[in-house]
């Protein structure tokens, strides 16, 4: 229940740490806030031979909204100020609603987004919002940096499109250009502040008389995945309790979830199929108040 | 590996640290500073029985390593109460409504709960439910918690109603 010994260097700029990490020969590895890459230190399941401390690194702590309308939110943004900053519940309030059901108080008081994304747990509640929203991940390596499509990013349990000699340095999240919308995200843990079983991320999307919808669903595979049928099912549609029971049920129609421990498949399809309908409901009634 | 010196505040006085770079906050408080008020049980961030503030919030002691705090403040339970008292109004509400029985989760439930009624000084039971999540308590069926914290909110204000 100890770590294993290492190296230990805190960076200053982003620059610093990509080069400590190239010179590691892709064994160092980021210290975020700790909250999940410690446990698995400690337990002997991670042994990086060096840590690059990013907690001094400051272009990591960036709040803004970008020309384009776009919100960038640094790596090192806490869950507890992704879930209490005015910016974002105005900009992107999906995410600061998710932010609320990570972990308990003290685990969102370090606990950062970048390290989220970088850790990439299945059930994970931010990366499953930025893969429904469509967000970006900027990535700082030895040449250059590179934007990374959230969809392209998350890869597999535990595994990102991330090079071991690369540093996340912000994930963009991009206006989304409707008039009016509505969103919100339901999971299923068995206690407050655990891990999530299954989580739902539902945003609508209205332009003109026209209705969209964003679907994104953690914890029924190996990474966060988009609800493509029920998606489609609800362009154009009437936003209505038959419109949104029909699209639960192409939620579990269209899954295939691993069993585990923590859920049988059969118990994460018929979860992700009540949470989808309940969030699209509580969606639509942010809509209307819009 | 080589130690690490670092300089942080801890319950109000400097402190010059040294330790490898694996030493675990925790330990370090604990084993080479010997405030044992800190309390270790998982380590591995589910308990809560580690629970300090660092800066002001509360956070786990078993997830930093010691020379992560070079430049902060520290504080433990043992600097809740302020020199002349023995206790402060929120220890004094845990003992008054028997908030404890073997006090392994206590240090971390303090800490919590300290952090709780410095951001939200009126807090429901819900919010008092809420902000304790983090921390198992294998004793008490946290009933006795959940009263002791809003007692001690009850009497926080009434002091604070005094002084105004
Ligand atoms: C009790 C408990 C409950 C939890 N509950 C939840 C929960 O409900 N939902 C949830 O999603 N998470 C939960 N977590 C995990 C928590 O959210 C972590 O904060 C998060 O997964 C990782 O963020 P971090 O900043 O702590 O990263 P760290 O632990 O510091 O790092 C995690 C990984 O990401 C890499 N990394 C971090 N930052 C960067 C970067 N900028 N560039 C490149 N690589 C980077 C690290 O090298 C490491 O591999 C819980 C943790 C605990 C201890
Ligand atoms: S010992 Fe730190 S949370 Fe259990
Ligand atoms: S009093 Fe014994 S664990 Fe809480």
């Amino acid at each position: 229940m100890k770590p294993a010994s290492f190296e230990y260097v805190t960076a200053r700029t982003v620059e610093e740490a990509v080069r400590a990490l190239a010179d590691s020969e892709g064994e160092g590895k980021c210290l975020a806030g700790g909250q999940s890459l410690v446990p698995l230190m400690n337990f002997r399941l991670a042994r990086p031979p060096l840590l690059v401390d990013l907690g001094q690194v400051d272009e990591l702590r960036q709040l803004r909204h970008d020309d384009d309308g776009s919100l960038v939110v640094g790596a090192l943004v806490t869950h507890r100020e992704v879930a209490g900053s005015p910016l974002i519940a105005e900009r992107v309030p999906l995410l600061a609603e998710a932010a609320r059901e990570v972990g308990h108080a003290a685990i969102r008081n370090r606990g950062t987004i970048g390290g989220s994304f970088a850790h990439a747990d299945p059930v994970a509640e931010l990366p499953c919002v930025g893969l429904t929203l469509d967000a970006e991940i900027v990535a700082a390596g030895p040449h250059r940096r590179r934007t990374i499509a959230a969809a392209d990013f998350f890869q597999g349990p535990f595994t990102t499109a991330l090079a071991a000699d690369e540093v996340l340095v912000e994930i963009r999240f991009p206006a989304s250009g409707a008039e009016r919308s509505g969103w919100a995200f339901c999971e299923l843990a068995r206690r407050r502040g655990d891990l999530a079983v299954v989580g739902v991320a539902a945003q609508l999307e209205r332009r003109g008389q026209r209705l969209s919808a964003r679907i994104g669903l953690a914890g029924v595979a190996g990474r966060p995945v988009r609800a493509v049928a029920a998606e489609a099912g609800l362009s154009g549609a009437t936003p209505d309790a038959a419109s949104f029971r029909a699209a639960g049920e192409a939620v579990a129609a269209s899954l295939a979830p691993p069993s585990d421990i923590h859920g049988s498949a059969a118990l994460r399809r018929r979860v992700a199929s009540v949470l989808t309908e309940r969030a699209l409901e509580r969606a639509a009634r942010r809509l209307e108040a819009a | 590996m080589s130690e690490r010196v670092f300089r942080f505040r801890l319950n109000g006085t400097e402190v010059e640290g040294r330790a490898e770079p694996r030493r675990l906050l925790s330990d370090y408080l604990r084993d080479d500073l010997g405030l044992t008020g800190t309390h270790v049980g998982c380590e591995h961030g589910i308990c809560g029985a580690c629970t300090i503030h660092l800066n002001g919030r509360a956070v786990r002691s078993c997830l930093l390593f010691a020379c992560q705090v070079d430049g902060a403040e520290v504080r433990t339970v043992e600097g809740l109460a302020d020199a002349r008292d023995p206790l402060s109004p929120l220890q004094e509400a845990f003992w008054e409504h028997h908030g404890l029985q073997c006090g392994f989760c206590t240090p971390g439930m303090l800490m919590t709960a300290a952090e709780l009624l410095e951001t939200n000084p009126d807090p429901t039971e819900g919010e008092i439910r809420e902000a304790i999540s983090g921390n198992l308590c294998r004793c008490t069926g946290y009933v006795f918690i959940v009263d002791a914290i809003r007692a001690a909110a009850d009497k926080l204000g009434a002091r604070g109603a005094e002084r105004q």
